[in-house]
This record gives structure tokens, C-alpha cells and sequence, in this order.
């Protein structure tokens, strides 16, 4: 595969070993600017690391991972200035400022100068505040926006996190298991809150849960041990006989 | 009027300070009825300095979640930079005077050579180090105050911080620092007079004529203002998005990294920021002790500044001004021997020799305790609850605020 200008992220023959355990074994990837995308895979198939090595908390042993218009190498920049450069990313369990507000938590994500200087003398402006209170809707939180996101409900928690991520206006948005944990509707919201997104932006979503994979509608990535082992449609993938004999027919 | 609401204590903090600002004034030798000694006064106004150094503390351990035990150092080297223009002005002083009544007029290099034998013939040398070569500026020493300190704690800090040094690894390389630098100035050749410090600082030079009844005052106005000053600085630090970030830092730094902060230049900030509110603290504190020596920034005393900060509340700021106030004028109660001894019939306890017994007991008591410290009585008036979270902390990291510190 070439790199291309309806590429945003080309991952590119990546490897990584813990401890002689291969987590990542030469694995390519590439995404558009607007496109959604569910990664499954069994436990241990590399979907967490592979997200590690896109953000720069993991540095691979070996390969390229290749970012934008201009295909910067983001191998080797730190996890901040990946974030600057538009990826954003959601953890699997939810990681919120328990400690602030909703509204503390949504500004503090909100794009503007990261400078520490500037975050000194930042004082929110209208578009702030206007732009806090439009996330605030779209992930059905406006009331709760006083409230110490410590309070919140697991789901809440969820949608939060997610709030935040679309707050830094990213171009790409990485998403682990956003599912875990939620009831029926809260999936359903959830859905809707990452098709919206991807019609802007390009989103991956890593998820374990097939139900929810099947409702995004969406191209798929199996990963299996550290490397891609089929993609396409999910009706397409589940029918691959590897597919079904490491994952699907356990 | 945003600033105040989102600091509901400054108004409160504002007026209690200025109304015991007056009290003490009133009740001086110098100003008022004489009902407290100076030496008491001088005391009350070193509390101010260790006040504002606990502020400092509370920025960077109760905000920001790095347990520094090495802030007493830029504390002393503050006092030191003032502390070396203090002697050398004043000895040139007599020095001067001294060599007036001489038959010939003396020479520059002859004062000079005598000020050097008045300062260092104690460590047995008369040449003037290097380090001295300001000190015969009243201005670059008070720059010094600020710059020698600030660049310490950004060197220092930027090599910390740069590895991704925390937690305990973070306090014990801050304790190597402060220990390094005493045991440097503890030798004679430090080019600081080792283990005799400075001394005599107490003594304005060119201010023979003033009763130390009235030097005492002022520095003690001195010290409530530098104090105001810090409570404002910091209440702004922590009031906005910026105090959102070092919160978050706190509770969970790899979630402010994934957010675009550049984590490691945060920190940096705050601890250079706040070396520097540490060595102001120090260059008012030192003059008012009249002495200044290496033992001053041994290890112990980072880690009693931990100590006042955990006992008077981590995260708010008045709470570490209670925790200072309160726990260095009691340790000045019980240590000074005006403590009652308690005869139990078979021993004796003496305070000067228990109360550091009883302190540690208390800090380990309000740890397990009282978390909040003694500023969660403040909570019991304005009615703040902790959130009920079954024990969980606020976030992942070391520093992370606990259930009971946290606010609902």
C-alpha cells in the first residue's frame, strides 16, 4: 500500500517486543481524514499497544508511523506534542479530573494555546463558553456541568471523556473500548456520539463487544497476535475462515 | 469579583491578617503599649516568612502533586544572598570608621583587604571567593535573591522532570539536593564562613541609631505584606485553567499529557515559581533571625515544611498557613523551655527533649485521621463535604488528592 493524499495516519511495518514477548509484530495501518473504524481482536492481540504507539507512549522497536498531510514521523515526539499535532484519545476505563467540574474537565480540553504562560493568563472567552455548553449538549451533560465529574455515573464518566476529546478538535480520535460497562441506551447514545464524530474526522475504535461493532457500521480491522489478520466489512471479516477459528469460533 | 467567588477564603484570609498586623503594631515596644517583647515580635514575623514558604509548598505539593522535601534549600539561599550584602556593608562600615582616626587616609584595597579579614578570619582566610563579588551591591544581592535560587530549581527541575522522575524517587532526589548543598556550605571553603554562616544580620547597616524595637516592626510589616503578596499570587495561580492543570498533573499526569499539556513544562513552573516565593521567604526570614548557617537547609527542614502543611491542610491555601503559624509557634513554645516540665515520679518529661516525639506523633495522627488537617475545621462553617467514593483517591498518581481531601 502507498501512502496516498486521502491518507491521515499511515501505520507502517511497526514492532514492538516486551520483555521477548511480541506484542506488535510488523503491523501497517491507514486511515482517511473521515472515516470510522472498529479494530477487534482477542485479548493480547496488540489493539491497547497499537494505540500506545500512535500516541507516543510506546516507542516500537521498528517501523513508521506516518501522520497528516505532510507525513510527519510521530515516532519519537512526545505524547503532548502528538496530542497537539490532532490525535486524541480515550481510555478504556474512564479517565476524567474527578477532582474538577464537568465544566473544568470540558475547558481545560477545549483547543487554545497550551502554553504554560498563556494557560496563566487564559480567562475564557464567549466562544469558550459557547463551545464548553455545545459539547456539553452533544454528550447530554449540560445540566451536570457544576457537578465534580467524580459524581458522575460510569457512563457519564464515558461520555465525559469522550466530550473532552472532540473539545481538542482532533483529526484523528483513538477510542478503547468506549462500551465497556454501559447499559443498552448508553450504547445507543455512545453510537451516535462517535458516527457524528466521524463524519468530520477520522475515528478508531477498538471494542471487544461485537453488538456494538456491528452497529457503527463500519469498515474492520482484526488484529491477532501483533498483526492484521483480515479487514473489511464486519460481514465480510466474520466470514474469514482465520478470523473465525482465532476469535470468533472459541 | 470572579476572583473572589472562586476564593471565597482571601477576603477572610485579607482582613484577618491586617487585623492582626494591627494588634501586633499596637502592642509593640516600638508603636504601641509594650505588651509584647521585640524578640516576640521577631518571632511572630518569622512565622509570616514560614507562612508564605508553607504557600509555596502547598503550590507544589498540595496543587501540583510533586512532594518536594528540597524547598528549604532555595529557602536559605535566599537568606544567604541577603544575608552576604548585610555583612559586608555593615563591616565596611566599621571598617571604615575604625581606619578614619588612622594618620594617612587608607586605600580601597586596604579597606577592602580589612573587611575580608573581618568576614573570613573565622575560616582563617582574608581574600574575598568569588561568590562575594556582588556583595557590595544592595540591588544585585536582592537580584541574586531571586536569580540564584530561580536557576537552581529550574536546572534542577528541568533534569527532573525531563526523566519523568516522581513520587518518592522525586522527594528523595529533592532531600539529595538540599543535603548536597548544606554539606557544600558546611565547608570552609565554601567561600560562606561553613559551619558559622552569616551572622549579625539583624544589624541594619547605617542603622546604629535605630532601636531593633522599630527594626523588628518593620520587618515584620515587611513580612505580612510579602505574605499578602504570595496568598494573592497563589490563589490566582490555582484559580484557573492553569490551577485546573496542575490539579490535574496531580491527580493524573498521563491524562494531561494525552490532553496536549506539556507536563513536564508545568511542573518546571510551578517549581521554579515557587523556589522563588521560598528564597523571598528566606531573604525577609534571615535578617530577622540574625543568623544564617548550613543547618538552616539540612534535610529535616524541607520535611518539617511537608509537616506543617500536611497538619494544617494539603490543597487549600490558608491551610498551610494555619499548618506553619500554628506548628513552628508552638515548637517555639515548647522548644524556647517555657513549657512546664511534667514530673511523673519515677521520670520527667522535658519538652525541649519530647516535643519533636510529639509532633511526629501528630503528623502521623492527622495523616491517618484527620486528612484534611486542621483547615477541615474551616469545613465544619461553611458546611464542605468529601465526596463518598469507598476510600478511592481522586486519581491514579502518587500525589493524588485523597477521598477526605477532596471537596464534593
Amino acid at each position: 500500500m502507498t501512502s496516498n493524499a486521502s491518507t491521515l495516519l499511515e501505520v507502517s511495518g511497526i514492532s514492538v517486543t516486551f520483555d521477548g514477548f511480541k506484542a506488535i509484530n510488523n503491523l501497517s495501518f491507514e486511515i482517511g481524514p473521515a472515516e470510522l473504524r472498529a479494530i477487534i481482536g482477542p485479548n493480547g492481540a496488540g489493539k491497547t499497544t497499537f494505540m500506545d504507539i500512535v500516541t507516543g507512549k510506546t516507542k516500537p522497536d521498528e517501523g513508521k508511523v506516518l501522520w497528516g498531510d505532510l507525513s510527519r514521523n510521530l515516532i519519537g515526539m512526545n505524547e503532548a506534542k502528538i496530542a497537539r499535532a490532532g490525535i486524541g484519545r480515550k481510555f478504556q476505563r474512564p479517565t476524567v479530573f474527578e477532582d474538577q467540574t464537568v465544566f473544568e474537565n470540558l475547558l481545560m480540553a477545549v483547543k487554545n494555546d497550551r502554553n504554560p504562560i498563556a494557560v496563566l493568563f487564559f480567562r475564557p472567552k464567549a466562544k469558550d463558553f459557547a463551545k464548553v455548553e455545545e459539547l456539553a449538549a452533544e454528550i447530554g451533560l449540560s445540566d451536570q456541568l457544576e457537578r465534580k465529574s467524580g459524581e458522575l455515573s460510569h457512563g457519564q464518566k464515558q461520555w465525559l471523556e469522550i466530550g473532552m476529546l472532540l473539545a481538542q478538535d482532533p483529526k484523528l480520535l483513538l477510542v478503547d473500548e468506549p462500551a465497556a460497562g454501559m447499559t443498552l441506551g448508553e450504547r445507543e447514545h455512545t453510537t451516535d456520539i462517535l458516527k457524528e464524530a466521524a463524519k468530520t474526522r477520522a475515528v478508531v475504535v477498538v471494542e471487544h463487544d461485537m453488538e456494538f461493532v456491528r452497529r457503527l457500521e463500519c469498515k474492520v480491522t482484526v488484529l491477532h497476535e501483533g498483526s492484521v489478520l483480515a479487514e473489511g466489512s464486519l460481514d465480510h471479516v466474520t466470514q474469514n475462515q482465520d478470523v473465525i477459528d482465532v476469535y470468533l469460533g472459541r | 469579583m470572579d476572583f473572589i467567588r472562586k476564593n471565597p477564603s482571601l477576603p477572610v484570609f485579607i482582613a484577618g491578617l491586617a487585623i492582626f498586623t494591627l494588634v501586633v503594631t499596637f502592642m509593640s515596644e516600638a508603636y504601641g503599649a509594650g505588651a509584647l517583647s521585640t524578640s516576640f515580635v521577631k518571632t511572630l514575623g518569622k512565622t509570616l516568612c514560614l507562612a508564605l514558604v508553607a504557600i509555596a509548598m502547598d503550590l507544589v505539593w498540595g496543587y501540583t502533586g510533586i512532594l518536594s522535601l528540597g524547598h528549604f534549600a532555595f529557602f536559605g539561599l535566599g537568606g544567604y544572598m541577603i544575608g552576604m550584602w548585610l555583612m559586608y556593608a555593615r563591616t565596611k562600615l566599621i571598617v571604615v570608621e575604625s581606619m578614619a582616626s588612622a594618620a594617612l587616609p587608607p586605600t580601597p584595597s586596604e579597606i577592602s583587604d580589612a573587611i575580608g579579614t573581618q568576614i573570613f578570619g573565622v575560616v582563617g582566610s582574608s581574600e574575598f571567593p568569588l561568590v562575594w563579588m556582588f556583595a557590595h551591591s544592595f540591588w544585585a544581592q536582592i537580584a541574586l535573591v531571586v536569580i540564584v535560587p530561580g536557576i537552581l530549581a529550574l536546572v534542577f527541575g528541568w533534569l527532573a522532570f525531563r526523566s519523568r522522575v516522581t513520587g518518592v524517587y522525586l522527594s528523595i532526589l529533592t532531600q539529595a539536593m538540599t543535603l548536597a548543598l548544606s554539606l557544600y556550605l558546611f565547608q570552609n571553603d565554601s567561600g560562606l564562613r561553613g559551619n558559622n554562616g552569616l551572622s549579625g544580620l539583624q544589624n541594619l547597616p547605617g542603622a546604629d541609631g535605630i532601636s531593633q524595637d522599630y527594626i523588628s516592626i518593620w520587618f515584620f510589616w515587611a513580612s505580612a505584606f510579602a505574605l499578602l503578596i504570595t496568598y494573592l499570587i497563589a490563589a490566582f495561580v490555582v484559580s484557573g485553567k492553569f490551577g485546573s492543570v496542575i490539579r490535574g498533573i496531580r491527580d493524573d499526569e498521563a491524562r494531561v499529557r494525552f490532553l496536549g499539556y506539556s507536563v513536564e513544562g508545568f511542573k518546571l513552573f510551578v517549581f521554579a515559581m515557587t523556589a522563588v516565593m521560598a528564597a523571598i521567604g528566606g531573604a525577609l526570614y534571615y535578617p530577622q533571625a540574625g543568623i544564617i548557617n548550613p543547618a538552616e537547609i539540612a534535610p529535616i527542614a524541607s520535611i518539617y515544611l511537608a509537616v506543617w502543611v500536611a497538619i494544617g491542610g494539603r490543597g487549600r491555601i490558608y491551610g498551610a498557613v494555619i499548618g506553619a503559624a500554628f506548628v513552628s509557634l508552638v515548637s517555639t513554645y515548647f522548644t524556647g523551655g517555657q513549657a512546664p516540665d511534667i514530673p511523673l515520679g519515677f521520670y520527667t518529661i522535658k519538652w525541649v527533649d519530647w516535643w519533636l516525639v510529639l509532633l511526629g506523633l501528630s503528623f502521623v495522627l492527622v495523616t491517618l485521621f484527620a486528612p484534611k488537617g486542621i483547615g477541615g475545621l474551616f469545613d465544619l462553617i461553611t458546611h464542605r463535604m468529601s465526596p463518598k467514593r469507598g476510600g478511592a483517591p481522586l486519581g491514579p498518581d502518587d500525589g493524588s488528592l485523597r477521598e477526605q481531601e477532596a471537596e464534593k
